[in-house]
């Protein structure tokens, strides 16, 4: 009894170095990955343009994009999508907490990469896929199930690996 | 609060750089009608992490994202929600780190059994030192 | 030169810390006699560490940026007392403070510790030595505060706003003297260990020094507590945060000790368990410490976040805990226990005192840690919070707290006379109270609803010691116990009122618009521009109105240049039955403007309350020390 007190230190001390070795991930994962997208029906973010429900015979394979005109590494990441793009790769954007004009300015001014674009100006889009911040891109199969969830803007050496997401679920 | 956002921004690699400038949404500092549905999403919200300010419940925090989730439980709490589901729809999306209250799962077992552990255990400790001798 | 200074006196004093540690060991194998020198040794230790503490607010009230530290924690343009205090309000400085107060309190010790026991003394001012070597070693190797800058910078980068304030002159000073002077009882527990001279005596010697890091550390948590509440604008006094839990466990365990400590100073009873308490005392400061500057938990109030430094930090506290641990395994058996006491006595009263204590602690340890260790074992992340604690160490604490009533009243070893004669007041003040929230408010929860009952109990049987006896021939000792107990009654009332009785208000007003909050009608009047020394800030004009009270508020929001940031000022009205609490927001475009409004009845109890506490434990310190100089006429002919 008289050497408890040592072991739980040990105990403590062990959890407490593994936490100093390990820093805390403080990035926040999505759950929905591997679940149905959600049931919404997304507005578009350009005026007059077609409201689109999420889920629907031809759910995919495609690249969701979430970001914003105030999002400042969403700039740098225009190109990757541009990339994207011209690869073959269809991605829709969801605009969060947007005005028409704003997500208009800016993709004049850094390109528009996107197929389709949507408008979530209260982040509930954001919140039924589980995602936390802008700029985060997940990618969706034939059958409405969200796979690949990407926290940040896509690098360059993302490039490719969202592209072969991509690919592998059209087969 | 906005040097709290700054501090943890610069710490760690969450996307979210700047804010966007449209306002608040509605249901976010405003206070439902009925009193009592207002307590049970005020409840609610104390108990929900925020996923920016990450120290901080969404009923403290003025990040924006808390502001959409307080207008979130607000809106479905005045629908008739329970807290109790809108809390397990948090969950399936987040995963049980947003709940600061524990949850039902196996992995929290421990965390309940503690206390009745703990006091088992002092008591069989102190057991030997009262009242045997005279 | 001040810098260096500073620097030099911190050198000096750990090379005599090393000394008196080298002091200690000879004297355990030789059994020289190095008590006197010793002593010396530790007061000048302390004297320098003074010194050193006293360059670094120098080099920050002159705004000297040619040192680091200042550079970038500090502004010319702040407010003196924000350039002072901004000293303690980074990593490297709070941390000389911190070593400063364990050297200055092992001064204190050498100096004022005179009883005969020599062996233990010295062996105790060897142990605190041994503690200050690794805290000096970790400043200066890890965290100079004197660092210098080169060439010298033209401006500083500005003291975090949420700390221009005067809590932050007041809570991390009275909380290290609390939780860093729980060293001195650690160093007494480790050298009675070593020598096996535990017993009563040890227990008188150590009480004054507990008591008095006690009364301190209660009023650095109650002063924290407030801080937080009127600076984050949040309505709230505690979140059960990590650095908050942080604060709460050595307290826990101090308080426990205490109250061991008293059972050992009159019994001879509970050796084992005293000495224990001690090392875990200091040894929860020490993981406090660790958890607030490694960054290993998420926290509102985290002010470092370094992971190599608390590896080192880590280090110290596995050396430290561990060896003492390892000398209380191997010495623990030696101790022959005291006089037996029976299941109904004071002495059972306190170990179950204790006991629900410790489980409290265990309770805020566990929840406090449990995410990372199920991090580290499964990979999942959950998260425990005030939901979980306020479940759990609620009810134990009301438990606790009719214990504490009832304890006081019984007779040492065992219950002869029959107790619950002495208990029908309070019993009848518990009925009472629960009757009347039951009529006046029958909507609040359960858990608030016994708070008031159990409240009123304690309030009432905490006096209970004091009848029937002649005021002026009750000890101090007595005094001081029934103060702090009762003050754990208001406080406890403050805490169920601020539960069950909060009014919020949250609002998007425009001028001229009225709002209600409890009994107050309140009105924005307008919205105006201010500035003050180093911010600038819109101001709300608010007007409330309650029956014939009228009151004027101005919460403001404020902006500060360096560092760039925004925070909140709360206006706070205190009345004699709770306080108006108001905060402004932002505007929305309509021209409206973010209200939060509370009206807290009785909030101002909590603290109160703690304030109350530490003054009961101050009545008893003074009560016991000059009981004691009073027996000991030897001492005064000695120094007057």
């Amino acid at each position: 009894m008289r050497f408890a007190p040592l072991a739980l230190l040990l105990l403590v001390v062990a959890a407490l170095v593994w936490r100093l070795a390990t820093p805390e991930d403080t990035t926040v994962k999505s759950r929905m990955v591997g679940q149905l997208v959600p049931d919404l029906v997304l507005h578009s973010a350009l005026p007059g343009g077609p409201d689109r429900p999420l889920r629907s015979g031809s759910c995919g394979p495609v690249v969701v994009n979430f970001f914003a005109s105030w999002c400042v590494p969403c700039i740098a990441e225009a190109k990757r999508l541009a990339e994207l793009k011209r690869q073959g790769v269809p991605i829709f954007g969801i605009a969060i907490r947007d005005r028409p004009q704003d997500v208009a300015n800016f993709l004049a001014r850094n390109g528009n990469p996107y197929e389709e674009l949507a408008a979530d100006p209260q982040s509930k889009v954001q919140i039924a896929f589980g995602a936390s911040g802008v700029p985060e891109t997940f990618v969706i199969d034939p059958y409405c199930i969200i796979r690949h969830q990407h926290i940040g803007p896509i690098e360059q050496e993302d490039v490719p690996i969202i592209r072969k997401q991509w690919e592998d679920l059209r087969k | 609060m906005r040097w709290l956002l700054a501090l943890l921004l610069a710490l760690a690699p969450v996307p979210l750089l700047a804010d966007s400038d449209l306002p608040p949404a509605y249901w976010a500092n405003r206070q439902l009608p009925d009193p009592r549905q207002e307590a049970k999403a005020r409840g609610l919200m104390e108990e929900l992490r925020c996923l920016v300010c990450q120290g901080q419940s969404i009923a403290d925090s003025d990040a924006e994202l808390a502001g959409d989730m307080r207008d979130l439980v607000r809106r479905r709490i005045a629908a008739g929600e329970r807290p109790d589901k809108v809390r397990a729809w948090l969950i399936a999306r987040y995963g049980s780190w947003i709940s600061y209250r524990p949850t039902a799962e196996p992995a929290a077992w421990p965390l309940w059994l503690a206390p009745a552990a703990l006091l088992l255990i002092g008591a069989f400790l102190i057991r030997r030192r009262i009242g045997a001798r005279r | 030169m001040i810098a260096e200074a500073g620097l030099a006196a911190l050198w000096l004093a750990a090379g005599l810390a090393a000394l008196q540690f080298l002091l200690m060991v000879l004297a355990l194998r030789t059994g020289a006699d190095v008590a006197r020198t010793m002593r010396a040794i530790a007061i000048v230790q302390g004297a320098l560490t003074l010194v050193s503490f006293a360059m670094l607010l120098l080099v920050f009230a002159r705004t000297d940026l040619s040192v680091a530290l200042v550079y970038e924690n500090s502004h010319s343009a702040k407010p003196f007392i924000y350039k002072v205090a901004g000293a303690w309000g980074n990593h490297e400085g709070s941390m000389l403070l911190w070593v400063t107060v364990l050297a200055v309190a092992g001064a204190f010790f050498a100096w004022l510790y005179r009883r005969k026991r020599e062996r233990t003394l010295v062996a105790a001012l060897g142990s605190q030595a041994v503690l200050a070597l690794g805290f000096y070693a970790f400043l200066l190797i890890a965290s100079n505060p004197f660092a210098r800058l080169n060439p010298p910078a033209v401006e500083g980068r500005g003291l975090n706003p949420l700390l221009q304030d005067p809590g932050l002159a007041f809570h991390p000073p009275t909380l290290y003297l609390g939780y860093v002077g729980l060293s001195v009882a650690f160093s007494l527990a480790v050298g009675a260990l070593l020598t096996g001279q535990v017993d009563s005596r040890l227990a008188r010697a150590m009480r004054p020094w507990v008591l008095g890091a006690w009364i301190l550390l209660t009023l650095g948590i109650t002063a924290g507590s407030y801080w937080a509440y009127y600076e984050l604008g949040w309505g709230g006094w505690w979140f059960w945060d990590p650095v908050e839990n942080a604060s709460l466990m050595p307290w826990l365990a101090a308080t426990a000790l205490l109250h061991s400590i008293n059972v050992l100073a009159a019994r001879g009873a509970l050796k084992a368990w005293t000495m224990m308490l001690a090392v875990i005392a200091f040894s929860m400061s020490m993981v406090g410490t660790f958890l607030v500057r490694s960054g290993v938990l998420t926290s509102v109030h985290a002010f470092a976040i370094d992971p190599e430094r608390g590896t080192f930090l880590l280090a110290l506290l596995f050396v430290y805990v561990g060896a003492a641990f390892a000398l209380f395994a191997w010495r623990a058996p030696a101790l022959k226990e005291g006089a037996p006491f029976d299941l109904v006595s004071r002495e059972a009263g306190l170990v179950i005192n204790n006991l629900f204590l410790s489980v409290i602690l265990g309770i805020v340890f566990v929840g406090t840690l449990y995410p990372l260790i199920v991090e580290a074992v499964s990979g999942e992340k959950l998260s425990v919070g005030a939901p979980y604690f306020n479940a759990v160490a609620g009810p134990l604490a009301l438990v606790l707290a009719v214990l504490v009533g009832t304890g006081p009243l019984l007779t040492w070893r065992r219950q002869t006379r029959p107790v619950f004669p002495r208990l029908k007041v309070p019993a009848l003040a518990a009925a009472t109270a629960l009757f009347i929230t039951i009529v006046a408010a029958p909507g609040i929860a359960i858990l608030p609803r016994l708070a008031f009952t159990v409240a009123a109990f304690l309030a009432a049987a905490a006096v209970v010691p004091l009848t029937n006896r002649n005021p002026l021939r009750t000890p101090l000792a007595t005094w001081g116990m029934v103060i702090a107990h009762f003050g754990i009654a208001v406080a406890l009332t403050g805490m169920a009122a601020n539960a069950a009785f909060t009014s919020e208000t949250l609002a998007v007003a425009k001028p001229g618009e009225q709002l209600r909050v409890g009994p107050w009608r309140v009105v924005l009047d307008s919205v105006v521009p201010t500035a003050g020394k180093n911010w600038t800030a819109i101001e709300g004009q608010l007007r409330a109105a309650r029956g014939n009270q009228l009151v004027k508020l101005q919460p403001q929001m404020r902006y500060f240049t360096d560092p760039p940031t925004e925070t909140n000022e709360a206006a706070i009205r205190t009345f004699r039955d709770g306080q108006l609490y108001t905060v402004i927001g932002k505007p929305e475009p309509s021209g409206a403007w973010q209200l939060r409004l509370w009206w807290k009845p009785f909030v101002t109890l909590i603290w109160a309350g703690g304030v109350l506490i530490a003054l009961g434990g101050l009545v008893a310190l003074v009560g016991r020390v000059f009981r004691r100089r009073r027996r000991e006429p030897s001492w005064r002919a000695r120094y007057s």
